[in-house]
């Protein structure tokens, strides 16, 4: 099992009394609520943490893309991603992802994971996302055309990395006289490309496709949610007629270490119910745009999903339902195992600091789970896949 | 076409044509010259009042478009472009010449990029509400980010119209239909949002009588747009509607029914 290390870099000095006043934390919440004086020093002390993070032998450090938001300060996770480039020595870093139909011209992203990739000399992983609804209202961007502007994006990107140029690219959304990147990436034929997803048909018939067998993450869920979505991939696999491997699944959740269990539940418990019920929060009309996913999604995640979110989200429902894992090294070592029993991800993607998490104790959680957890998880999925539970895959 | 059974309305029909592949549903009805209606992002797929007073003058058609109502959903609609073209050719269809024109909101929008490619059908315009065209400085409604509630609210400048039909409990259909008139909307509309900034450009091409009426209390398009629209339509009428949001036709019928039938009048061969 590989091990990372992702930030959402959130505004944690966010006054949390905003939403007496306002829907979210994202689009319309004022950026006045934003304190330059404070947040300058936060970015630095996350960029530390991601810098600890590869000290403390994460395989991984991540960062990804958000707008208008106080949920993540990274707007162009690129430029943090450059900034790790120098200080950060052994692990990959990964932007999961850019949001690529929000974007009028898909080369940049193109030419910077390009110029990440031999900064980093191919410690590298790029994500390709379409980014949350709330993106659409704030770049524009038409969410009827999401779907149709993230494959052709990914298509223009994916020929641009491999193809000698210059060529030209003749798309529905984007067209280009030349296409002729430089620089060329460091990895051949291109870096890893992950696809981070809520779980959706067309997303993973696509990813799991043999021309692709990209990494599929699934982010934010319920376990059983996240057990269902990677055993859809994995069967997707089978009907290609190959055998999926746990490198190509991947779970990414907020965990939380310290000493014992009750330490642990207390530190983290009202950290963790900012970060679902102030950071993450917002109406659906933000979160879901009309033509954002199909007529019939809509309608189903509105009637289930947004449903569940407008609740509040307690620390007890939060690990109940293995959204979050919290406890002593032992518990979460065993939740974590147990897991992966279930659902043979070979990449556990760890948000260890999380909403209004302090330094310290992202620090201590970060060096329990890197000192007594992930060395006693580090075995499972390295030799020959793991059989599924639902999907009898062949061990 | 089947007549439709509400012996309190107006007789009218329920029917399905073909253009250009794409098979769409109008309603007519009435007696008179000819009126074309063209619907806002809420549809027009059933019958309602203010149909019932155009139809005691007029012979009104109320095509819902491509994308909307009961219509087809072609995959060719990408935008207002491809829905003007559309009703050039749909006017053939619906055998419609020398017909008045009604737009309320992208309806209203819709007719200015038909009427700026041809007006060689039309006989006299109204614009209600109407979206299409850029006014710096002047915000509109966002109807995307309001939530339903909201969007039935935003539109009535009289709170009891909003909440009586909030209070209407909408069928299955019903709430399928205004979900697809809400995506298809968002297709035609959302970037740039409600407008083409070419339009006003070509506006001065519009030589038939149109007139222009605003609810002084519109709070998607606010009556700046209507102002901007008179400033750039040569000799248009500018009627603004007090106690009025965004369907004058629903909320002030008569002050609607005036309307059209004054630039009929004007424009009465």
């Amino acid at each position: 099992m590989k091990f990372f290390f992702f930030h959402l870099m959130p505004y944690a000095h966010l006054d949390l009394d905003y939403d007496k006043t306002y829907p979210g934390a994202y689009l319309t919440l004022p950026n006045s609520y934003y304190d330059p004086k404070k947040g300058a020093p936060l970015y630095h002390r996350y960029l530390d943490e991601l810098e600890l993070a590869d000290r403390l032998g994460f395989d991984g450090v991540c960062v990804n893309e958000h707008h208008q938001t106080a949920y993540g300060m990274m707007p162009a996770p690129n430029l943090l991603a450059g900034a790790l480039t120098r200080s950060v020595k052994n692990a990959t870093i990964c932007v999961l992802g850019r949001a690529l139909p929000i974007t009028d011209n898909p080369i940049s992203i193109a030419e910077e994971f390009a110029m990440l990739d031999n900064l980093a000399e191919g410690r590298f992983i790029a994500g390709f996302v379409r980014g949350l609804g709330t993106e659409y209202h704030a770049s524009m961007a038409n969410p009827s055309f999401s779907h149709a502007r993230f494959h052709e994006a990914h298509d223009l990107i994916v020929r641009a990395w491999t193809e000698t140029g210059p060529f030209a690219f003749d798309g529905r959304h984007y067209r280009y006289q030349y296409v002729n990147l430089w620089p060329r990436p460091y990895q051949t034929p291109h870096p890893p490309i992950w696809i981070p997803s809520q779980g959706s048909r067309e997303t993973y018939e696509w990813a799991a496709h043999p021309d692709r067998k990209y990494t599929y993450l699934i982010t934010f869920n319920p376990a059983e949610a996240v057990k269902r979505n990677l055993d859809a991939y994995a069967r997707q696999c089978e009907t290609y007629g190959y055998q999926c491997s746990p490198g190509q699944l991947g779970w990414a959740l907020p965990i939380y270490v310290a000493e014992t269990d009750e330490i642990a539940n207390r530190e983290a418990a009202n950290h963790i119910e900012v970060f679902f019920n102030k950071f993450i929060n917002s109406p659906a009309e933000y979160k879901l745009p009309p033509g954002y996913s199909s007529m019939a999604s809509y309608k189903y995640v509105m009637e289930t999903k947004f449903k569940v979110r407008e609740q509040f989200l307690t620390h007890e429902t939060l690990t109940g339902n293995g959204m979050f894992v919290c406890g002593s090294p032992e518990t979460v070592t065993e939740i974590l195992a147990r897991r992966f029993d279930e659902m043979s991800y070979g990449n556990l993607v760890c948000m260890l600091q999380f909403g209004t998490l302090p330094r310290e104790l992202t620090e201590k959680s970060m060096t329990l789970f890197a000192d007594q957890v992930m060395p006693k998880l580090r075995h499972l999925g390295e030799a020959t896949p793991a059989p599924r539970a639902a999907a009898s895959v062949a061990g | 076409m089947a007549p439709a059974n509400n012996p309190a309305m107006v007789e009218h029909t329920r029917e399905t044509i073909q253009v250009d592949g794409c098979a769409i549903e109008v309603l007519r009805g009435g007696s008179g010259p000819g009126l074309l209606f063209l619907h806002g992002a809420g549809g027009a797929s059933d019958w309602a009042p203010y149909m019932d007073r155009l139809a005691e003058r007029f012979e009104i058609a109320v095509p819902s478009h491509p994308g909307f109502g009961r219509s087809d959903t072609p995959g060719w609609l990408d935008s207002m472009s491809d829905l003007a073209y559309f009703y050039l050719d749909a006017f053939e269809a619906l055998g419609l010449d020398g017909v008045h024109v009604v737009g309320n909101s992208l309806g209203g929008w819709l007719a200015c990029e038909i009427a700026v490619r041809s007006t060689g059908r039309m006989r006299s315009l109204t614009l209600v509400g109407a979206a299409g065209i850029p006014v710096d400085g002047v915000p509109m409604g966002d109807i995307f980010l309001w939530s339903p509630e909201d969007r039935v609210r935003n539109v009535y400048h009289d709170r009891s119209l909003a909440e009586a039909r909030l209070a209407r409990n909408p069928s299955e259909e019903e709430a399928d239909i205004a979900l697809k008139n809400y995506f298809t909307t968002s297709r035609l509309a959302w970037s740039p949002r409600f407008c083409n900034p070419d339009l006003p450009k070509w506006l001065h091409r519009i030589r038939i009588p149109t007139m222009i009426l605003w609810g002084a209390e519109d709070r998607v398009f606010p009556p700046a747009y209507g102002e901007a629209y008179a400033a750039s339509i040569p000799g248009s009428h500018l009627r603004i509607v007090p106690e009025c949001g965004h369907l004058p036709h629903q909320e002030k019928t008569e002050a609607f029914i005036d309307a059209v039938a004054a630039i009929a009048e004007e424009a009465a061969p």
